[in-house]
């Protein structure tokens, strides 16, 4: 049982990280229905600037907070700008084309930024400096670290912070009467373009904060880390119901702790040997203790996808509900 | 240039622009083959991406329905040949009857992909079909346990090259006193497919069946008033798109001799929907184009950039295969900026898309 | 769209013909790997071994059959994709090379390796491990590095027989390699009679390995092998030690680099890893000077072998007095050769006769021989080399 608590905790570091990311697909999608397939190099971005300036400045003796917070202060401007650039020069011409070429745009600015960034900073997989030190906690047979519980609290604070910014600030009306329908906002005198603008940048400084959290967390960044992450972000965001900020938090976790538990259990409960009628049928495989799995941990990233195939047919609104536009 | 093609004012000159092009797709490879018989290859690899694009527009560019998973049928074909002609099993089927099966088992996994995206709307759909993808990639690279079918990321050697009676086509032969080298050979089987493909797909586009997956395209829901079984069109499509990516697959199989999953990433996908989109969404002739330019473009970008860089730098200082990819983003992006019908666009969706952008 | 077909051909022959420019008297070597994708690093490193053999040959100013003779490095760039591998084995057959030295992936090597015997080219890989490529039967195909059937066995009986384990956990990244060895080490320790969990298995690209370390912690093993690169290798012990894991974490030579310090900082201590043939830093010290010196970094992994295989070939053509690969194949076959990597010669199939296999360990961010293993016997480091 002590594992189980442990894939857990794993699950909710794990899902910690793709709310975020999923923050800035749900905010955008909410906007103005654009699958913002960069996004996920906009993490990437942010975490390699991030290495960039800590492994610069690991040396220089300074508190390792203010190394990570030097770090994200300049991750974050970065790819605020390029989420800006992105918006203006690559989907504002495109947003009254039919649903395809946005879409095309997003995967062609993909492309793009994924190899810039490997021509910035090579192919090679780029190590986190060793600056913090990691802490150990133990609860109940289960492991902690420092890391993860920061990693956690960081992800709270951000969907109390962004919940604030939508529900509490003139700007957050603006988002949510433009993501209603954007013809009358702009009627009742909200400056839409400001607006979309707005919410791309403030999900690429999201971005960037994730890729920072991934960066420590996992210690290794590479140009290649953006794609995986970004479409399981994406299925969590869907399942949480797309648009919907507290969906996204609650997708993110959801999907986090449904892959770690998958992982550790799928292999056991597909084990055909444990079903004593089946092993007889399997003869030699299961004699002397052997292992006839079906589906091991192999299966992973699967997940991710299954489970967002299954949302979109069963549910496809999200847990939450959804919240887009009239945009037919 | 049009007249070319204008088949009811000038017949003759359009049967004279036909024979022109047939002799010089006939002569092709031994021209190609005095620079260097890899450039024959490069040759069949472009015409097997023709072929799989011409499969994936009759589901984008017919239908109307984004497939970023196309690749899973390609796949597919290409697994089913090798099963059924290596020393995996060791079954060795000939390929005139393998070829019909994986294009069946391609349709059938088409209708399988299909069916839970009905209900989906266009960007969904999009992401729903690259999870297939996918899910069918990391399947194939993961069923070496518990019962070693595919051989997981080893992948799959000695794959029989076509052969009937004793005319086996990747050994170099003499006819009639010319030459004929594996990939010579190939690429003639290649350009027969092609012609097929070419022609069932051009009879498809004016038959009932295409007229109802441009209504199903253009409006589904009053497409389904007029009576159309919008369900069963949509499932039709998925399945004759995946069928053509199916044959094309078993063709791959049996020229390179060895795959693996690695060969069928989301890259691959992504570069097939490129060409459709690039070439033009619905013209097959210009899904062609974009499929030959597409593939060629890389290789002469290898062959020239690294040379030149050498010359200009004495290093290289981007590789030519980031140039490539580059190049192919920032193309991506700039025709659905500049001419989103593409490079050669079908007429409906000239104005389409222009109705669009002047509302 | 056929008019755009024969421009592009024509561009496409006027591009290489003047790219063909050069002599004819030049002997072509050619090199395989991939320059670019994710190991780019790791080709980088076998091209310049190549490199350096040829540009030393040059300057040795060898003749062959009385005239001068210069050497050229045709390097190529497979990306480790078999498609590109084998349209890339066409392109060097075309220009007719002498040899080849190269691929580095096995899963590009096997695929292209009948490319290269259809025209009598020999080949000789410094990096592919895995078995199937000189099983084949090809003549021309041959490689001085250790195969997988060899490198899994040394390293679990290694393990086996040092630490003991009652209980072992296989893991690999299913890819090619990573599957491969881990099915050779997991053969090795069930017919040592030790208990070997179910194995688990990732990606390559995986960097959250927490789901499947949390389940082995449950089982308790003593030991863990990894099959895979150092990329995934260094974030897996890195998360194993954050969880609690003290067992012995186990590698082979994909994983056997100093990036692994790098990537896992102190968690790396104490690991075991495996590498086919000598140590970087038991090969030749002249072989590590002249690198150095021209490249501005120490090499990475397989330099020494890419060196070596360059060096063989030149050497058999040196002996049959001959670029030509009909005349040089034979004495290839049979050649003994003192490279940076120690003595070299071929068996029947083409792999390298008594393949050493080196273990090491990581101290002090540092990795640290402790033993060779030479035809079935374990000798400590310390007594290697006397």
């Amino acid at each position: 049982m002590d594992i189980f608590l442990q894939q857990v905790v794993n699950g909710l570091t794990l899902g910690s990280v793709y709310a975020v990311v999923a923050l800035g697909y749900t905010m955008v999608y909410g906007i103005i229905q654009l699958i913002n397939f960069a996004h996920g190099e906009v993490v990437m971005i942010g975490a390699m600037v991030a290495f960039s300036v800590i492994t610069s400045l690991a040396a220089a003796g300074m508190p390792p907070l203010v190394v990570v917070m030097l770090g994200v202060s300049c991750a974050v401007p970065v790819c605020m700008a390029v989420g800006y650039a992105m918006e203006r020069l690559a989907y504002r011409p495109l947003r009254r084309a039919p649903r395809l070429a946005p879409l095309i745009t997003a995967i062609g600015v993909s492309i793009i930024l994924q190899h810039l960034a490997l021509l910035v900073w090579t192919r090679n997989v780029i190590a986190f400096p060793q600056i913090i030190r990691i802490e150990i906690y133990t609860f109940a047979g289960a492991t902690v670290t420092n890391v993860q519980l920061a990693i956690i609290a960081l992800c709270v604070a951000i969907m109390a912070g962004l919940a604030f910014l939508v529900y509490r600030t003139r700007l957050g009306t603006a988002m949510r009467a433009t993501a209603q329908n954007p013809q009358i906002a702009g009627l009742m005198g909200v400056d839409v373009n400001r607006v979309i603008a707005a919410t791309f940048v403030i999900g690429a400084g999201l971005g960037a904060v994730a890729g920072v959290m991934v960066g420590t967390y996992y210690g290794v960044a590479q140009y290649t880390m953006g794609s995986v992450l970004g479409l399981k972000a994406f299925s969590a965001a869907v399942l949480g119901g797309i648009g919907n900020i507290p969906g996204a938090m609650l997708g993110g976790v959801l999907l986090g702790v449904v892959e770690a538990l998958g992982a550790g259990y799928i292999g056991d409960l597909t084990d055909l040997c444990r079903y004593g009628w089946l092993a007889s049928l399997l003869g030699e495989h299961c004699a002397g203790g052997g292992h006839f799995i079906l589906f091991g941990s192999n299966y992973q990233d699967v997940f991710a996808f299954v489970v967002l195939i299954l949302v979109l047919v069963f549910r496809p609104s999200g847990l939450l509900g959804e919240r887009v536009g009239d945009r037919a | 240039m049009n007249a070319l093609f204008d088949t009811r004012n000038n017949p003759k000159l359009v049967w004279a622009g036909v024979a022109v092009a047939a002799l010089a797709l006939l002569v092709l490879p031994f021209a190609l083959a005095q620079v260097g018989t890899s450039w024959v290859r490069i040759t069949n690899y472009a015409i097997l991406y023709v072929l799989l694009a011409l499969g994936l527009n009759i589901v984008v560019g017919f239908a109307g329905l984004l497939d970023l998973g196309y690749v899973a049928f390609y796949a597919v074909g290409a697994y089913t040949y090798a099963l059924l002609a290596s020393p995996q099993f060791g079954l060795h089927l000939p390929f005139w009857a393998i070829l019909p099966i994986g294009a069946m088992v391609a349709a059938f996994f088409g209708v399988l992909l299909g069916a839970p995206t009905l209900k989906l709307r266009g960007d969904y759909l999009a992401i729903v079909t690259l999870g297939f993808g996918e899910i069918v990639r990391i399947f194939l690279n993961n069923l070496s346990r518990p019962v070693n079918i595919t051989n997981g990321p080893q992948g799959m050697a000695h794959i029989d090259p076509f052969s009937f009676g004793g005319f086996d086509f990747s050994k170099p032969e003499m006819l009639l006193g010319i030459a004929f080298s594996g990939p010579i050979k190939y690429y003639y089987l290649l350009l027969a497919l092609m012609v097929l493909i070419l022609v069932v797909n051009v009879r498809l586009q004016n038959s009932r069946i295409g007229r109802a997956w441009e209504a199903v395209r253009e409006d589904e829901t009053a497409a389904r008033a007029m009576g159309i079984n919008t369900t069963h069109m949509k499932l039709l499509a998925f399945a004759m798109g995946a069928s053509f990516g199916g044959v094309a697959g078993g063709m791959f199989s049996a020229i390179q001799g060895f795959i693996s999953p690695e060969s069928f990433v989301l890259v691959e996908s992504i570069m097939v929907v490129a060409m459709v989109v690039l070439g033009g969404m619905g013209n097959i002739w210009g899904v062609v184009l974009g499929a030959v330019l597409l593939s060629f473009v890389p290789e002469i970008l290898r062959w020239t950039v690294q040379p030149l860089q050498e010359a200009l730098f004495g290093r290289m200082l981007v590789e030519p295969e980031v140039i490539r990819m580059l190049i192919f983003g920032l193309a991506l992006v700039l025709i659905m900026l500049y001419r989103p019908a593409g490079l050669l666009p079908s007429a409906v969706r000239k104005r389409e898309l222009a109705d669009e952008r002047a509302a | 769209m056929r008019y755009s077909k024969l421009a592009l051909v024509c561009i496409a022959a006027a591009a290489a013909l003047a790219g063909c420019s050069k002599q004819s008297s030049d002997i072509k070597i050619g090199h395989v790997g991939p320059i670019t994708g994710g190991i780019a690093h790791l080709g980088k490193d076998n091209e310049n071994g190549a490199r350096l053999a040829i540009e030393q040959a040059n300057e040795a100013k060898i003749k062959l059959g009385g005239k001068e003779v210069k050497f050229v490095l045709l390097a190529e760039d497979d990306q480790a994709d078999p498609k590109v591998g084998t349209t890339v084995a066409q392109k060097l057959v075309d220009a007719k090379v002498a040899g080849v030295v190269g691929h580095l992936n096995s899963g590009t090597s096997i695929p292209a390796s009948p490319l290269y015997n259809g025209a009598g080219i020999p080949v000789i890989s410094g990096s592919a491990t895995n078995p199937k490529l000189t099983e084949q039967g090809y003549k021309t195909q041959f490689r001085v590095v250790g195969r997988d059937d060899q490198q899994g066995p040394a390293i679990a009986s290694y393990l086996a027989n040092y630490n003991k384990p009652k209980t072992v956990a296989v893991i690999d990244d299913a890819t090619a390699y990573g599957e491969g060895i881990a099915n050779e080490v997991e053969k090795t320790l069930k017919a040592a009679g030790i208990a070997v969990l179910p194995r688990e298995k990732g990606t390559d690209k995986t960097t959250d390995w927490k789901a499947v370390l949390t389940k082995l912690k449950g089982r308790n093993p003593d030991a863990i092998f990894f099959g895979g690169m150092d990329a995934t290798g260094g974030p897996l012990m890195k998360q194993g030690r954050e969880l609690g894991i003290s067992a012995v974490f186990a590698f082979g030579d994909g994983a056997c680099t100093e990036e692994m310090a790098k990537l896992a900082g102190l968690a790396a201590e104490g690991l075991l890893c495996s590498q086919a043939g000598i140590p970087v830093a038991a090969a030749d010290k002249s072989f590590l000077e002249a690198y150095k010196k021209k490249f501005n970094v120490d090499p990475i992994l397989y330099a020494p072998f890419t060196y070596d295989s360059a060096n063989l070939l030149i050497a058999a053509m040196k002996k049959a007095d001959s670029p030509d690969p009909a005349k040089y194949l034979p004495e290839l076959a049979k050649i003994t050769y003192k490279g940076a990597t120690g003595e070299i010669s071929f068996d029947a199939k083409g792999d390298r006769k008594d393949a050493e296999m080196t273990i090491f360990t990581m101290q002090g961010g540092k990795i640290v021989p402790l033993a060779v293993i030479k035809g079935g016997k374990t000798i400590p480091f310390a007594d290697f080399g006397k």
